[in-house]
Parts: structure tokens; C-alpha cells; sequence
């Protein structure tokens, strides 16, 4: 079959891929870039499971042609935090139990990453807003949005980055 | 046409395991070199803690801390054999396989250490941070690494144990349904606040408050974990969940989430939790399963305290907006019940 | 704006809290994992040149296939084998068969009928997902469609379509006699004649999809060495591993499957449906394949919590006990068993709920029916009947005008209670948890019943003993094809027999440690192992027991609305032990009678809140503090002498505050002797042994509990 190149930066690196003409980003990222962050929860675009960042905005990975990413910034889980140290944003969710499965967790952490890049010093409402796209079958919510909540608190607009970084 | 406030209460036990066709669990645990223990399963964890909770029981059994236990699950080739987390048998029968391989364990690292120190293992505690000593004499002491060492190089003994936990079958009798069904119940009680719109047929839970007896909380932030997510799942069974929303009828079926509801991060329901504790004496620590048990309570809560708003008993679930119109229709209107 | 307490206060004697590792909210293990996103799910092992399968689904409820033309499909590009039922070796299973319960019922490809809608009948391995949809698009089949049943009631009739032909009669075989699970104890039909009100209901609960986010499926590719490994997401490993031995006939050596972290299953990832055909798949290419459900096939394909209908029927005392309850379960197998004939019987294990009613019946059936196979839920086979059981409570405390949560204070179970599966209750916790939940609602209940204890008046009298139970052997297999034969439990004018008062069979306990010293010493496991409570040994001859157990006091109705929750109410009780002191020692402990505690209205104790030790809410409103552990009395255990043996002076189980300092409780094994049997005899009577039974042996009429029987070995 035939492919085709992409290009886009991918946490901070370039990256070229060459992908089927039809492939959406998930699994170029996954299968192409090898970055397996990002999780398949519907390929249907209903449950948020598969959320990236493209050029800072809550994208769904598995409805996104991987075409569709030429030259934009790519983010995934795989950004947050620095070699062993963790972004503040997930201390929170490690501190407050706000995961079980930990199959929603990226897509969570994405979501609530470009909240809080957007608006350091979200209200309730506005968290909740932020991750009503992403579905979780475990743990009811709300230590998910106590978490966000928590990482705004201690991380300020430096939430998502490890370290105050 | 106006929103009615409703009350509802239900209680539940139960049962954990199930002993049917009979239900082993295996465990294997042996130190590294250094005193680290590493524990073999086939327990899955779906993300209700199996790793985490049988961790925390290996490292209590064994007498050190949680940081020197990790839990490898699941390997055929290198976990034994496990029937599967189902059945709120998973803390039960594992952690009972875990407590006896983690005892046998115990007692060769003890006896190990014994040797070095030269008296009877039947002498020796663990001190829970990494050290055995002289019981009563604190200053006898030796770590647990230089005792994996000294077992390991110089001894010639494995710090290694294995557990199996069998309930055997027990059949159910043809004419009396005569049977050893399980090994314990959890309990739960909770009292369900709702509204209820008369002109939408909504019902949108306002609060629940709830006591849940657990045997132990074996790790209390696990269980509120259980808890909190188990009554969101209540919730949502008794409102919202069908694949077949027209039952018997097989039409109408959902395909994806944008048909199939759930409640979101928009309505979470305020949940006043109670944990009782009273240990079951064949469980692990005490701890009965908490994870199957919290949702079924909050379901019949719900289709009462419905009943108690509005005068609706709907005893087909899910209770959506068109059954309580329904009901609402066929009786003329709301019937308020009373407040509670 | 969830709160959270731990009433530490409750059962505090039964409890030593002080444990390094246990009862503390250690960080998960796998908590890094999850939130770096490297946890590692069975989607998240790479392998090159992955092949990924799809599998061909009946459009039909209910079909026989004439004809499958794969022409078209073999010829796409991408599509690298088409597997047909005939390539399965061994194509018939079900699941429980791992355990010896029920026939094979059920094929992975399914070669001749189909017998519900998305039942797979072929799959197509290809290069990539699309072009192995594109496949499946292309192969046609040639059905002839059959009629379907998809109703219960519509199923049992005796001309309905046979679902299932392993099970011809639309039913699961019990016991190889019946088209149900009985459960029977005591007389219902007589109750129900002397009961003042009867109560009836139905309920219904429809089909739930268990959602995991990451959907069933697993990865198979072939292993160095003639082996074949299984990346999976199964809620049960050997489960799953030992199934596909079975249907593909191979040595269970040659498969090593590797899982544990799954995300989510909720039930839903026990049926073992993905393993086999992705391992069948990478024998026949030769290369690593993909099956998994997508979201659709999840929430149509993937069996649900099956549908569960439950009829009820109380006979109600006009004073709120409930004294027959009868049960009509029909639980929506769909087309194959797969756990649900399992589930009826944990279910029928379960009832009558925790409540303790001296007259019980109930029959329950697995109905095949057209639609998706039922399996496990979150709460299986008693999710349905809890939601049933306590709907109904509301209705019976409507009808004889009780608050609802004192109608089942006034029926629940306590310690010493004989359930209706014939083994006796212990280390309940129901009326507790009433008394917290109502208080933390603010929901006042009456003196009397806030001072209500699952420690106390359990198994006194008629509530300890199993009555003598008429039988019957109505509902035989295929019976209900030639006739009209009732549903619900009763004699029907066919009693088979009785069985005697008493009687009861062995209680089945864990097998016992190998090893002595796979033993926890029992200082450590952080409880009191036999918390007993003091109810009498020996329930004595139960000849006269009457069907219906009379009561002591004025009806419930009479004195209703009932006063709740103010010392002053103008109730009367007659509630022993009114101050917190502790009780006598056991062989003295007052028998107080359930009528007693229930139902009569009779003064509070004065002033319990100042009586009471602790500024527990609950104890305002007239709570009793538990009594203390009782040692368990002599004849517990055999006589050897040596410490535990006296009920006046010895503690049954050692804790950290009564332990001496230095002295152990338990000899130290030695490894070098043969392993010991735990026989009971001196102090390691004391360790933690959970396979020991809390009462064993045989019970008959006028025979302790306690003094028969031997421990298991």
C-alpha cells in the first residue's frame, strides 16, 4: 500500500512519518511513532480516551486524519514531566487516587493540561467543562476533578510542567 | 408542573467468593539477594488495586516495609495458577494465598536470621522498617538484607514462600438448594436524596449518604476509591444504562457512548460515606471484597425514593424521563409520598 | 464534596488497628504507570508486521447458515486468511466447563446455526484493520432465517423456537433433574395461609453493558520454541489460557499469556472469546494477530449483564415480620450459558437478602433466549435480586405502615441466624449499617431500633434453627414442553417428601495450609478469629417449632406512626442490658427475644447519651455500645488443657493489648517435622486459620453445634 510522509513535532522533536493514506493519528502515533501514551478507548470520537494536544488544543486522536497534523505541535502524555520527575499535574492525580485502571488517565491529563495552560486558576465548573469529553468508567470524577483543582493550586500555570519547569 | 423531592433507603449484604466448582488462588514470594521480596501472581487488576493490596498485605505479613515488596502479576509462565478477579473473590482468596506464602517466607528469612544471630527464630521479631531482632532486645538485631545475604551465600536457604488458598466445591443440593455458598458478606446501607421534575419525568440525585461495612480497609483510599466509584456506577444502572432501552425488544440498542449514558463529571452526587470494620475471621486481615457490593444498593435506593417523590414505582430499569411520565400519566399526576 | 469517615468506634473489640502495613492508604503500585501512560495494557506490545482479524456476524437473531462464499474476500488485497469453523479443532465449549458445570454449549465460529444477532461465523485475518473490514463486508452468507424468541415467558412456552440444542428446553439443566435451582426451607405455603397480609411484585432489570474503556481483545504471535505467547485483557488468566487449550486441543504448555493490567472490566472480560481465535489466528499465519472487540461490537456483541426478572412474595405480620417469602427468579441467559447457570445458583445462595425469615422457598431458572449471551456484571446474580429484595421492603412497609428502614431492623440477620442455605450467620454487620446510614441522613429512628445490635438476639429460639421443610419435584427437565407446570415455588399438590427439622449437611471450608508455617502467628493477622456472639449453644428439639413464630407484642401497625428519635417518646421497650456495662459472662447472657427487641414500646434506657463512653452521634440517639469480645466457651474446642481452653480466664485470641510483651503465642514450627495437622489442641488453637470451620459437623435436632464433627484435613 501505498504511503504517505508526514511531518510534525511530536513533544518538542521533529518527526517524519510515512503512514496509510487513511490512518488516523492515534495509530500513527502508536504504531508509527511508537509513542503509546495515547489509548484507544471507542475510534468512534466519543470518550476522550485518545485525547492529544495539537498546537495546544484537546484534539481526538482516533478522528484526526494523521495527514490532517502537517507542521503542527503534537503533545501527549509522553510530554508531561521530565525523566523521573513528574509534572505537578500528575502528583495531583498520583496524591488524590485519581485513577483505577488508569485507562482514561492520558487523555485526562491532556484534557486538564490545556485547561490549565489556558487558565491557571480554574473554577470547579471550569474543570469539569474541560473533561466533559473524556469519559471514566472507574472512579466517579471526582477525585479527577479534585486532582485538577489540586494541580492548579500547587502548579499555577506551570501545572503541566515538571518541576515548575 | 414542579420538581418534587424524594427519599429512599436500601440496605444489602454480600457474599464474598463464590465456592461452587471450587476456588483456588496461588501465590509465590522469594527475597533478592539484597532482602527485597518479590511476589508472583496470575491476579489481574482491572484498576480496582489487586497489585496494591496484595503488596500491602505481603509486606505486613512479612514484616517489612512496602517499599521492599513488589507484586509480578500476570505471567503463566511465572505466576501460579489463579481462578480470576471476579466474584469479589480477588482480596480474599489472594490475599489469603498471599498471607500463607508470605508466611513461609517469613519464617525462613527468620530462621535465617536465627543462625546469624544465634538464637531461636521463635526469638525473633521484625520491626516493620527493614530489621529483625531479639525479642525484647532491640539491640540483637540484624537487617533483612544482611539476612538475605547471609541466607543466600553463606546459609544456603531460599527466603521464599508458597500459598495456595482452596475453598473446595460446594455443591448446591437439587431439592433444598442446601449449600456453603461463600466465606463472608460485606454490608451496605444508604439513604438516597433526589428530585424528581413532574414535567420532564428527570430525576437528578442530590445526595447519598451511606454506611459500607468492609471487614477491614485493608488500604483506606482504595476502598473509598471502590466506594465513591461503585455508588457513581449505581447511579448510572439505575437511571441511565440499558443496551436494550425497549427490553425485550432487541431494536434501539446503543453503538457508541454518545447513546449509551452515563453520568459525567457534571453530576457528581454529593456521598457522605461511613466505613465499618468488622473483620471476617477467615479473611485476609479481616478485609471482606468492597468493589461489587457498593453499587447495588444505590439502585433499589433510587427506584424508592422515586416512588416516594412522585408516587412512581418503577420496577423496570432503567427509571428514564419517558418510564416516570408513564408512571405519572397512569397515575394522574404526582403523588407525593411524604417527607422522610 | 464526598466526605468520608471511619467509625473506628464500631467493632472496635473485634479489631487490632495497629498494623504497620494494613489499614494504611498507601499510594497504588501501578499509580506511576498510569499517569505517564506507561502502564502497559495488552494493546501496548508492538510487534512488526501485525495482522489484524475481524470476525463475520450474523445480521439474524436466529438463522441456519446454508452457504458461506468467501470467493471475493480471498481475493482482496491485504487479506491474508480466512478463518472458517472447520479450521478450529476443537469448536464447542463453555465456559464453566473448566470446573466440571454444564454441557458445551457453545461454538467459537459457529458452522450451522446461528442464534443471535453479531454471532460470529467466520473471521478474516488481514494486514490492516480496514482491509480485514473490507473482507468481512465481502463474504456473503446464505441464511435461513428460523423463528426467534427474545421474551422469557414467550421462551418457556411449550411450542417456543429451540434456542439452544444442547438445552432443547429452552432451560439450563439442574442437577440433571431439574429445569431450576430450588431452595427450600421451612413451610412457605403454610405461612402464607396464616400471614396477615400477602405481598406481591415483580421486577425487571434490563440488559447493562459494562463500558471498560479499553474494549476485550488480545494479541497473539508465535514464541520461540513451538510456543505461542497471549498478550491479553482477561479479567482471568487460567480462565482464559485453559479455554484456549480446549478449543484449540493443545497442550496448555505451548500458550503463556501475559495480562494483569486491564483497563477496566466490570465483568465483561471473563467470557475468554479473544484469546482463542487471536492464538488460532497467529498457528495458522504464522505471524502476530489482533482481535478485539470495537466500541459497537462491545456494546451489542460483548455479552451484557444479562436481564433478570424476580417475582416476590411475602407473607407480612401485621407487626412488620416478614414470616414466608417466596421467589420466582428468570434470569435472560441469552442464546448460550456461558456464567449465568453459575450466577443462579450464587443468587439462590443469596436469598432471602439479609433478613431472617423462618419460611423460604424460591425457584430460578436460566432461560435461553435469541439475544446476546449474558455474563458476569459487577455484582452478578445479585445485583438484580438486591434491586428486587429491597423495592419490596418498601412495599411490605407500606402495607403495614413501618418506617422502612425499622422494617428491616426488625427482620434483618444477626450473628447466630440460620440462613435458608442451612449454614448460620456470623460477623454481620446489616443492623449497623442501617443505624449509621439513617443517622447520617438524619433519618430518625426510634430508640429501640437505633439500640438494635447484630451481637444480640441472634439465633435464639426459632431464629437458630432449620425448620422442618416440605419438598417437591415439580419443574422436572422438559416437563414444562409437554404442559403447563407453575413457575413459582410451592407444593402444587405434589409434596416429594420432607425433610426432617435440623437437618443439615457439612459446611465446606478453605482446605488447610499445607505447611504450618504457611500460617500467620496470630498476634499478627490484626483480629479477634471467632467473635462469637451469645447466642445458646444447642437450639434443643424442634418438633413444636410453629410454622410461623408467634409473636410476643402489639402489632406494628398499632403503634404506628412510630416515635422516633427522641428519648421522651411515649414507646415502651423491654431492650436488655440499657447501660453500657459489659454483659455477663456468656453462660448467663439474657436471651432477649426478637419480639422483644421489635416490636414492643416500652420506655427508653434514661439518658443513654450520658451513659454513653464516647461523643458518638450515634450514641444520642440511643446507640449501645457493642459489648466486648466474648471468649468462646470451653466446649469450642476440644479439651487438651493449656491456655484457650477455660471461657473464665483465658482470652480466645491474642492482640497486641493483651499480648504480654515478649512470649509468643504459637510454638515455632520447625521445618524439619513433618507438617503438623491443625488439630486445635493448645495454643496454636489461637492462630488465624481460616480454613477452620467457626461451627462444623453435622447438626441434628438437640445436638450442639459444636460437639460433633471433625476438623478437615
Amino acid at each position: 500500500m501505498v504511503k504517505t510522509p508526514v511531518r510534525f513535532t511530536l513533544n518538542g522533536q521533529e518527526t517524519g512519518l510515512f503512514i496509510d493514506e487513511a490512518a488516523n493519528l492515534l495509530e500513527a502515533l502508536r504504531r508509527g511513532a511508537g509513542d503509546l501514551t495515547p489509548k484507544q478507548g471507542c475510534a468512534q470520537g466519543t470518550c476522550g480516551t485518545c485525547t492529544v494536544l495539537i498546537d495546544g488544543e484537546p484534539r481526538l486522536s482516533c478522528i484526526t486524519l494523521a495527514q490532517s497534523v502537517e507542521g503542527t505541535h503534537v503533545e501527549t502524555t509522553a510530554s508531561l514531566g521530565r525523566g523521573e520527575m513528574l509534572a505537578p499535574l500528575q502528583q495531583a492525580f498520583i496524591d488524590g487516587f485519581a485513577a483505577q485502571c488508569g485507562f482514561c488517565t492520558p487523555g485526562m491529563l491532556m484534557a486538564a493540561t490545556a485547561l490549565l495552560r489556558r487558565n491557571p486558576n480554574p473554577s470547579r465548573d471550569e474543570v469539569i467543562e474541560a473533561i466533559s469529553g473524556n469519559l471514566c468508567r472507574c472512579t466517579g470524577y471526582e477525585p479527577i476533578v479534585d486532582a485538577i483543582l489540586e494541580a492548579a493550586r500547587s502548579g499555577g500555570a506551570a501545572g503541566t510542567r515538571a518541576g515548575h519547569g | 408542573m414542579a420538581i418534587h423531592k424524594g427519599r429512599g433507603f436500601a440496605c444489602i449484604n454480600y457474599p464474598i467468593g463464590m465456592n461452587l466448582g471450587g476456588d483456588p488462588s496461588q501465590a509465590l514470594v522469594h527475597s533478592t539477594p539484597d532482602g527485597k521480596f518479590k511476589v508472583a501472581l496470575s491476579a489481574i487488576d482491572l484498576g480496582q488495586g489487586m497489585k496494591s493490596v496484595t503488596r500491602q498485605i505481603a509486606a505486613e505479613t512479612l514484616g517489612v516495609p512496602l517499599d521492599d515488596v513488589y507484586v509480578d502479576t500476570a505471567d503463566s509462565d511465572t505466576g501460579p495458577h489463579d481462578m480470576g478477579s471476579f466474584a469479589s473473590r480477588g482480596t480474599h482468596r489472594m490475599g489469603n494465598a498471599v498471607i500463607r506464602a508470605a508466611s513461609e517466607a517469613r519464617q525462613a528469612m527468620l530462621e535465617a536470621a536465627a543462625d546469624e544471630l544465634e538464637v531461636n527464630a521463635s526469638d525473633l521479631e521484625t520491626d516493620g522498617r527493614g530489621a529483625i531482632h531479639v525479642k525484647g532486645a532491640p539491640s540483637r538485631s540484624i537487617t533483612v538484607a544482611d539476612t538475605a545475604i547471609a541466607a543466600q551465600f553463606k546459609q544456603g536457604r531460599t527466603l521464599s514462600g508458597r500459598g495456595i488458598f482452596l475453598i473446595p466445591p460446594s455443591e448446591a443440593d437439587p431439592m433444598t438448594g442446601e449449600m456453603t455458598p461463600v466465606s463472608c458478606y460485606a454490608h451496605a446501607a444508604l439513604v438516597i436524596d433526589l428530585e424528581v421534575d413532574d414535567e420532564t419525568g428527570v430525576v437528578t440525585v442530590t445526595a447519598i449518604n451511606s454506611a459500607y461495612e468492609v471487614g477491614r480497609a485493608l488500604n483506606p483510599k482504595l476502598v473509598e476509591q471502590q466506594l465513591v466509584g461503585g455508588a457513581w456506577m449505581g447511579v448510572s444502572h439505575a437511571l441511565y444504562e440499558t443496551t436494550e432501552p425497549y427490553y425485550p425488544a432487541r431494536e434501539h440498542g446503543a453503538e457508541d457512548f454518545n447513546h449509551y449514558l452515563m453520568p459525567g463529571p457534571g453530576e457528581i452526587v454529593p456521598h457522605h460515606i461511613a466505613v465499618l470494620e468488622r473483620p471476617a475471621e477467615d479473611a485476609p486481615y479481616g478485609g471482606k471484597g468492597p468493589g461489587e457490593m457498593c453499587a447495588n444498593p444505590v439502585l433499589p435506593a433510587i427506584a424508592n425514593a422515586v416512588y416516594n417523590a412522585v408516587g412512581v414505582r418503577c420496577h423496570q430499569l432503567p427509571i428514564t424521563p419517558e418510564k416516570v411520565l408513564r408512571g405519572l400519566r397512569e397515575n394522574g399526576g404526582a403523588r407525593p409520598q411524604g417527607r422522610r | 464534596m464526598t466526605t468520608i469517615e471511619f467509625r473506628k468506634d464500631l467493632f472496635a473489640d473485634e479489631r487490632d488497628d495497629n498494623l504497620n502495613e494494613i489499614g494504611k492508604p498507601k499510594l497504588r503500585q501501578d499509580i506511576v504507570g498510569h499517569v505517564t501512560g506507561r502502564s502497559p495494557y495488552y494493546d501496548d506490545h508492538l510487534f512488526e508486521g501485525l495482522l489484524h482479524m475481524r470476525c463475520v456476524r450474523s445480521p439474524h437473531h436466529h438463522a441456519r447458515i446454508r452457504a458461506i462464499d468467501y470467493t471475493r474476500a480471498e481475493a482482496m488485497p491485504g487479506v491474508v486468511r480466512i478463518v472458517r469453523p472447520q479450521d478450529v479443532p476443537h469448536n464447542i465449549n463453555t465456559l464453566l466447563s473448566l470446573i466440571n458445570f454444564g454441557r458445551d454449549d457453545e461454538a467459537l465460529l459457529q458452522p450451522d446455526k446461528v442464534a443471535y444477532k453479531g454471532e460470529p461465523v467466520a473471521a478474516v485475518i488481514a494486514t490492516s484493520e480496514r482491509a480485514a473490514r473490507d473482507a468481512v463486508a465481502a463474504i456473503t452468507v446464505d441464511y435461513e432465517v428460523l423463528a426467534h424468541v427474545l421474551d422469557l415467558d414467550a421462551a418457556l412456552a411449550p411450542d417456543a423456537p429451540i434456542v439452544n440444542e444442547t438445552y432443547p428446553n429452552n432451560t439450563f439443566d439442574y442437577h440433571e433433574r431439574f429445569d431450576h435451582q430450588k431452595l427450600r426451607f421451612g413451610d412457605v405455603d403454610a405461612a402464607f395461609a396464616q400471614a396477615d397480609h400477602i405481598v406481591e411484585d415483580s421486577y425487571q432489570m434490563s440488559p447493562i453493558e459494562q463500558a471498560p474503556l479499553e474494549t476485550c481483545g488480545a494479541i497473539a504471535a508465535p514464541e520461540t520454541n513451538d510456543r505461542y505467547v497471549c498478550y491479553t485483557g482477561t479479567q482471568a488468566l487460567f480462565f482464559s489460557l485453559g479455554t484456549t487449550a480446549k478449543l484449540l486441543d493443545m497442550a496448555s504448555s505451548r500458550l503463556h499469556f501475559i495480562g494483569g493490567t486491564v483497563g477496566g472490566g466490570f465483568g465483561g472480560k471473563v467470557d475468554s472469546l479473544h484469546e482463542p481465535l487471536a492464538v488460532l489466528g497467529a498457528m495458522l499465519t504464522g505471524a502476530p494477530v489482533k482481535f478485539c472487540f470495537d466500541r459497537e461490537e462491545e456494546m451489542q456483541v460483548g455479552a451484557p449483564r444479562g436481564a433478570e426478572r424476580w417475582h416476590i412474595k411475602d407473607g407480612v405480620m401485621n407487626d412488620g415480620r416478614i414470616v414466608a417469602r417466596a421467589f420466582t427468579g428468570l434470569f435472560d441467559a441469552g442464546a448460550y450459558t456461558r456464567l449465568s447457570s453459575y450466577a443462579i445458583v450464587k443468587a439462590t445462595g443469596h436469598l432471602p437478602g439479609p433478613y431472617t425469615i423462618p419460611n423460604i422457598a424460591s425457584n430460578v431458572y436460566c432461560v435461553y433466549t435469541n439475544r446476546t449471551p449474558a455474563t458476569a456484571m459487577r455484582g452478578f446474580g445479585i445485583t438484580g435480586v438486591d434491586f428486587a429484595i429491597e423495592c419490596h421492603m418498601d412495599q411490605v412497609a407500606e402495607r403495614v405502615g413501618a418506617d422502612p428502614i425499622e422494617l428491616r431492623l426488625i427482620n434483618a440477620y444477626r450473628d447466630g441466624d440460620m440462613k435458608a442455605h442451612r449454614r448460620s450467620a456470623k460477623n454481620t454487620a446489616l443492623i449497623e449499617c442501617c443505624q449509621v446510614a439513617a443517622q447520617k441522613a438524619q433519618w430518625a429512628l426510634s430508640p429501640q431500633m437505633a439500640a438494635l445490635s447484630s451481637l444480640q438476639g441472634g439465633g435464639e429460639g426459632w431464629r437458630a434453627q432449620i425448620p422442618a421443610t416440605p419438598t417437591d419435584a415439580v419443574g422436572q427437565i422438559g416437563e414444562r414442553r409437554r404442559q403447563t407446570v407453575p413457575l413459582e415455588p410451592g407444593q402444587h399438590g405434589a409434596p416429594a417428601g420432607q425433610v426432617p427439622a435440623g437437618q443439615a449437611g457439612e459446611t465446606v471450608h478453605a482446605a488447610p495450609p499445607q505447611r504450618e508455617d504457611m500460617q500467620v502467628a496470630p498476634e499478627r493477622i490484626g483480629h479477634r478469629t471467632a467473635a462469637t456472639p451469645g447466642y445458646p449453644a444447642s437450639p434443643g428439639p424442634q418438633r413444636s417449632t410453629p410454622v410461623v413464630p408467634p409473636a410476643h407484642a402489639p402489632a406494628y401497625a398499632s403503634a404506628s406512626p412510630s416515635p422516633r428519635g427522641t428519648p421522651a417518646a411515649p414507646a415502651t421497650r423491654t431492650f436488655a442490658s440499657p447501660t453500657p456495662q459489659p454483659p455477663p459472662p456468656l453462660q448467663a447472657s439474657p436471651a432477649p427475644a426478637l419480639q422483644d427487641l421489635s416490636l414492643q414500646r416500652q420506655p427508653p434506657p434514661s439518658s443513654p447519651s450520658s451513659s454513653s463512653p464516647s461523643s458518638s452521634p450515634l450514641r444520642t440517639t440511643g446507640y449501645q455500645p457493642l459489648p466486648p469480645y466474648q471468649p468462646q466457651p470451653a466446649h469450642h474446642r476440644p479439651a487438651a488443657g493449656g491456655p484457650g481452653t477455660s471461657a473464665s480466664n483465658a482470652p480466645a485470641a491474642s492482640t497486641a493489648s493483651t499480648t504480654p510483651p515478649s512470649p509468643a503465642p504459637s510454638p515455632p514450627p520447625s521445618t524439619a517435622s513433618p507438617p503438623t495437622a491443625p488439630s486445635g489442641d493448645g495454643p496454636a488453637s489461637d492462630a488465624y486459620r481460616p480454613e477452620q470451620p467457626f461451627q462444623r459437623g453435622v447438626k441434628r435436632p438437640g445436638v450442639s453445634r459444636f460437639i460433633s464433627g471433625t476438623r478437615r484435613r
